[in-house]
């Protein structure tokens, strides 16, 4: 047993550059929604790998992107893609896109399931301005549903998050009026409503609160069996946020090279309009040659393999077009100048 | 041998003076006063960096907007990078005064059933779980607050203080139950057992005759303790509410779970609100931009300055109230 795992690692080394069978230690930090995901993902790689230890700290997106920029860690990652002066600041920065998440509206309304809600409406709730569970605006879309007269408490997170960037930004997208008011941000100037920190706490809120609405992550919501509200995307189809509409969404997108792009209120019958890429950020060109070639290839490898086990734990995987481009834009990295998968694979 | 200490220890009989300095000390003494000054230093310096980090932290953002509309301020707009610290100042504060409004009654009240009433046997069943209090943490004060205070609040008490006091601007509006209120009585449990501990171990220093004495001229129990024990222990009292202030205006983790988290003013202890370490907590660790980044730190900043303030206004309350004919016992 231990003399097959010697000779494999001593093959490897071989392989690999001039590295001997030492254990390689990759640091990363960043976004905690794809924290139980990556986690997962580090150990089954580790079991494949022995060599390669992978240590990461869900210290939150902007955590994650100081450190990447200062070069402390070897990778970032981020829900929100980073801005153009954070991109100033790290030349040579590259997203990798790994899965998607996705926002979806709960609510506490005693005996109402299946609580169909427009852009327009949604955005009027969170301005403030329909106030009522009776209000025509709802009640418009849901014919069958027997509407309380009761008050709307909207409920937000309170913490910075990559959810509320999200939620703000499908918000700012939708509604002009919110795109004037609070706009988009990780933590914005809420017009009303209660903020609850994490999605337990709004989660928290929600439940405690009759007549309450707020926004959660899907996988959240998924496994804490929340029900969520059935939302009319673009396209004008009523769809609920399951992880084949919000991989939809992410497919008809025009994808650029460094992957920035917003998917929310994405164009197509099927896709969910409320979802976002998160990202893995690592340099175009790796300094260190052994834990750069080992990093690109648990890339390439999340990417692949790594995508299959998304789905057990709520996570959307990547369409089959993103993975593609994300072949191509990995093998066209390179460790100390010279590129690695390109030839390897 | 030293008369000039002796004279001063002969003339304040009963004071700690400062310990006689021997004439000629040798190395281990020394070396024993060099470490504790080094120790005794560190604190402060330690203190002092964090004060220089803070503003060097917060410098562009109050360059940017001004010392006096930070503070006076009262929206705060991460996305148009509009800061005011007014409605955080506020939150604090105001959970802070109800929290005390709240405890410091209860405590005193309890201290002194402890101390002057209660059997033995029974102070000590009593005053253990009030110990216990101050070791739960704070994150569990804040999930007991959320998920059983709250919906008591919301549907019990919140409805009863607006049908009764409702004539009073503190307790109109709507009951959400998150809010002012919730976090106050969060803070007012959390405060509640380093007041009583410290308040009776005050109340204890009380001399015994005293209390014989008020008895003996007549005095009913509640006399005694009304003209002979609180004059006597008011000072500690003071100095024991002083710290549970200071626990009060710095919680961090139980205020953020109940008080809503809406930086707004308003005059209902109803509605939701904001305190300064809950918004720091919050958004700092994903706060972007060197902007954001100083505004929070510059609410640390007079986070800082308030606790400060506060101290030295409790201080001279101190001296003050010990200046007449009794002399306290802190």
């Amino acid at each position: 047993m231990t003399k097959t795992r010697v000779a494999l690692l001593s093959t490897l080394a071989l392989a690999s550059a001039a590295f001997a069978a030492d254990k390689m230690l990759i640091t990363g930090a960043g976004a905690t929604f794809p924290y139980p995901l990556y986690s997962k993902w580090f150990s089954d790689y580790n079991k494949l790998h022995p060599e390669v230890q992978i240590n990461y700290q869900s210290i939150g997106s902007g955590g994650g992107i100081k450190q990447i920029t200062e070069k402390t860690v070897d990778f970032g990652a981020s829900d929100a893609p980073m801005t153009d002066e954070e991109m100033a600041k790290a030349p040579g920065i590259q997203h990798i896109p790994t899965v998607l998440g996705a926002v979806v509206v709960v609510y506490n309304v005693p005996g109402l399931e299946g609580l169909k809600l427009t852009p327009e409406t949604i955005s009027g709730i969170f301005l403030g301005k329909v106030s009522k569970w009776n209000d025509p605006a709802i009640a418009r879309d849901n014919p069958g549903l027997k509407l309380p007269t009761a008050n709307i408490t909207v409920v937000h997170r309170s913490d910075g998050s990559g959810t509320t960037y999200v939620w703000t930004d499908y918000l700012s997208k939708v509604s002009p009026d919110w795109k004037a008011g609070p706009g988009t941000g990780k933590s914005v100037n809420w017009p009303v409503g209660l903020g609850g920190k994490g999605n337990e706490g709004v989660t928290g809120t929600v439940k405690q609160t009759e007549g309450a609405i707020g926004y959660v992550e899907l996988a959240y919501a998924n496994q804490n069996k929340l029900t969520p509200a059935i939302i009319k995307n673009r396209d004008g189809a009523w769809v609920k946020p399951t992880l084949e509409s919000v991989s939809e969404a992410a497919s008809k997108v025009e994808m650029p090279d460094d992957y920035r792009v917003s998917i929310t209120n994405a164009a197509g019958k099927d896709a969910y309009p409320i979802s976002s890429f998160t990202y893995i950020l690592v340099y175009k060109d790796q300094p260190d040659p052994a834990k750069g070639q080992a990093l690109l290839k648990f890339l390439w490898w999340a990417v692949h393999d790594g995508e299959k086990t998304a789905a057990t734990l709520d996570y959307a995987p990547l369409p089959k077009s993103v993975v593609h481009k994300v072949e191509g834009t990995l093998k066209k990295m390179t460790v100390q100048g010279k590129a690695v998968l390109a030839t390897s694979k | 041998m030293q008369p000039a200490s002796e004279t001063l220890a002969a003339r304040r009989p009963g004071r700690l003076t400062r310990i006689a300095e021997p004439a000629r000390r040798n190395f281990a003494d020394r070396a024993w006063a060099a470490l504790l000054t080094i120790l005794g230093v560190t604190v402060f310096v330690v203190a002092l960096f964090i004060v220089y980090a803070l503003c060097k932290l917060s410098a562009g953002v109050l360059r940017h907007t001004g010392l006096a509309a930070f503070v006076l301020n009262s929206q705060w707009d991460v996305v148009r990078d509009v800061y005011g610290a007014l409605p955080f100042i506020y939150g604090t504060l105001v959970t802070s005064v109800v929290a005390l409004f709240i405890a410091l009654p209860v405590s005193v009240g309890l201290a002194l059933f402890l101390t002057e009433m209660s059997p033995p046997g029974v102070r000590s069943l009593i005053s253990f779980p009030i110990s216990l209090l101050a070791g739960i943490p704070s994150v569990v004060y804040g999930l007991w607050g959320l998920f059983v205070l709250v919906p008591v609040l919301r549907t019990k008490v919140e409805p009863f203080l607006a049908a009764t006091l409702g004539f009073l601007p503190l307790f109109r509006g709507t009951p959400v139950g998150l809010g002012y209120l919730a976090a106050g009585m969060i803070l007012a449990i959390m405060i509640l057992p380093t007041i009583t501990s410290i308040s009776i171990e005050v109340l204890r220093t009380v001399p015994m005759s005293l209390r014989e004495a008020a008895l003996a001229l007549g005095a009913t129990r509640w006399e005694a303790i009304r003209m002979a024990v609180l004059p006597f222990a008011r000072a500690g009292i003071l100095g024991a509410t002083i710290l549970g202030l200071g626990r009060a205006l710095g919680e961090t983790m139980a205020v953020t779970m109940v008080i809503g988290n809406s930086p707004t003013i308003s005059a209902s202890l109803f509605a939701p609100g904001y305190s300064l370490p809950a918004v720091i907590a919050n958004e700092f660790a994903e706060a972007s931009g060197a902007l954001q980044t100083g505004a929070l730190a510059a609410l640390g900043l007079i986070l800082f300055a308030v606790t400060l303030l506060l101290n030295i206004a409790a201080r001279l309350l101190v001296r003050i109230s010990t200046r007449g004919p009794v002399r306290g016992a802190a």
